[in-house]
């Protein structure tokens, strides 16, 4: 029985002297990890649902466009596309384009990929006004954002 | 005369450090760069018409309709959950049933909208029609659909290039999305 006894004795603490240690890393990986928006959504995002998706290569070229109803009333309830921190009309697109290609290395131009943020109630009306410029403005690689529902449904 | 060393306080370096934690926490947003990928047509060209007779039944026909309603091949379809498989089936027909596609080469699934229609059912229907499509290449490939797509994303990798490459080998992805009509916007 005696033998029993002594084990109690012993004290049971976790040891905490290494906390701060541990808490660094995980504070470095998400400083690291974490991209800060440039600039806020002003329009309605949320993205349908897909079970085919398929990953990007590289992030560095896409260029986002996030079509959508606006968030605030002042801007009316027409779908707009916003790309980086303002809403442009279909016309701009073109111009838009180049701007996010001459971004790039002259070799990678042409691999850029317009991920198109649609709202899932956006129309397809605007989104098909996107896609024509798109092709004129050749850069006809196109992702369509979508979230992952393979879990949730069979496919 | 003896003098206190120096020293920083560091029993609050944790709750420090925590704080910044949760800060980040908070903020961070992981950027999901994932979705439905296509490539569009070349721009039309003005100087050329672009009237390219196709045989009625090398094409599939899908149509959604400003209220979202869908039509295969001219017939209401309610339930998509056999969609798939009638795509798939049209795909790998090569001549068998004379009022289907004749090869997979000749195939094209003509997916045509509305301007009213919402992007949700568009994403939802060229899902279907691109899971077919992958499906196939997955099981020319000898592996899962999951494992055909994410060989897919890293083409730099000579082993993923060529799983990529058995599965699309002899099924060119003929998905023609169409302009929209103009009825609801």
């Amino acid at each position: 029985m005696s033998k029993f006894k002594k084990k109690a004795e012993v004290k049971q603490e976790i040891p905490t002297s290494s906390m701060p240690d541990v808490v660094f890393m995980l504070l470095f990986f998400f400083m690291v990890t974490t991209e800060m928006r440039k600039s806020s959504i002003e329009v309605k995002q949320q993205i349908p649902k897909a079970a085919q998706l398929r990953k990007l290569e590289r992030k560095t070229l896409v260029a986002n466009l996030y079509i959508g109803q606006p968030t605030k009333i002042e801007f009316g309830t027409e779908e707009k596309i916003q790309a980086n921190d303002a809403f442009i009309n279909t016309t701009d697109i073109i111009r838009w384009v180049n701007e996010e290609k001459s971004k790039l290395a002259e070799a990678e131009r042409e691999q850029l990929t317009i991920s198109i943020k649609g709202d899932k109630d956006a129309k397809r009306g605007i989104i098909a006004d996107v896609e024509t410029e798109l092709r004129k403005g050749n850069a006809r690689k196109v992702l369509y954002t979508a979230s992952d529902n393979s879990n949730q449904r069979k496919n | 005369m003896a003098r206190a060393t120096p020293e920083i306080p560091n029993a609050s370096m944790a709750d420090i450090a925590f704080l910044l934690l949760t800060f980040f926490l908070v903020t961070t947003t992981i950027n999901n760069d994932k979705g439905l990928s296509i490539g569009l047509p070349p721009p039309p060209d003005p100087n050329k018409k672009d009237e390219i007779k196709m045989q009625e039944k090398n094409i599939f026909k899908i149509q959604v309709n400003s209220s979202d309603a869908l039509l295969i091949e001219g017939e209401p379809m309610e339930d998509v959950s056999g969609l798939k498989e009638m795509i798939i089936k049209f795909i790998k027909n090569n001549g068998v049933d004379p009022a289907s596609s004749e090869s997979p080469e000749k195939a094209i699934v003509s997916f045509k909208t509305d301007r009213g229609t919402s992007h949700k059912r568009f994403v939802e229907i060229l899902d279907i029609v691109q899971g077919a499509y992958y499906d196939i290449y997955a099981e020319e490939a000898g592996v899962s659909n999951k494992v055909w797509r994410e060989a897919a994303a890293k083409l730099s990798d000579p082993q993923s290039k060529a799983i990529y490459e058995r599965g699309k080998k002899d099924y060119p992805m003929n998905i023609s999305i169409a302009e929209p009509t103009k009825v609801g916007n």
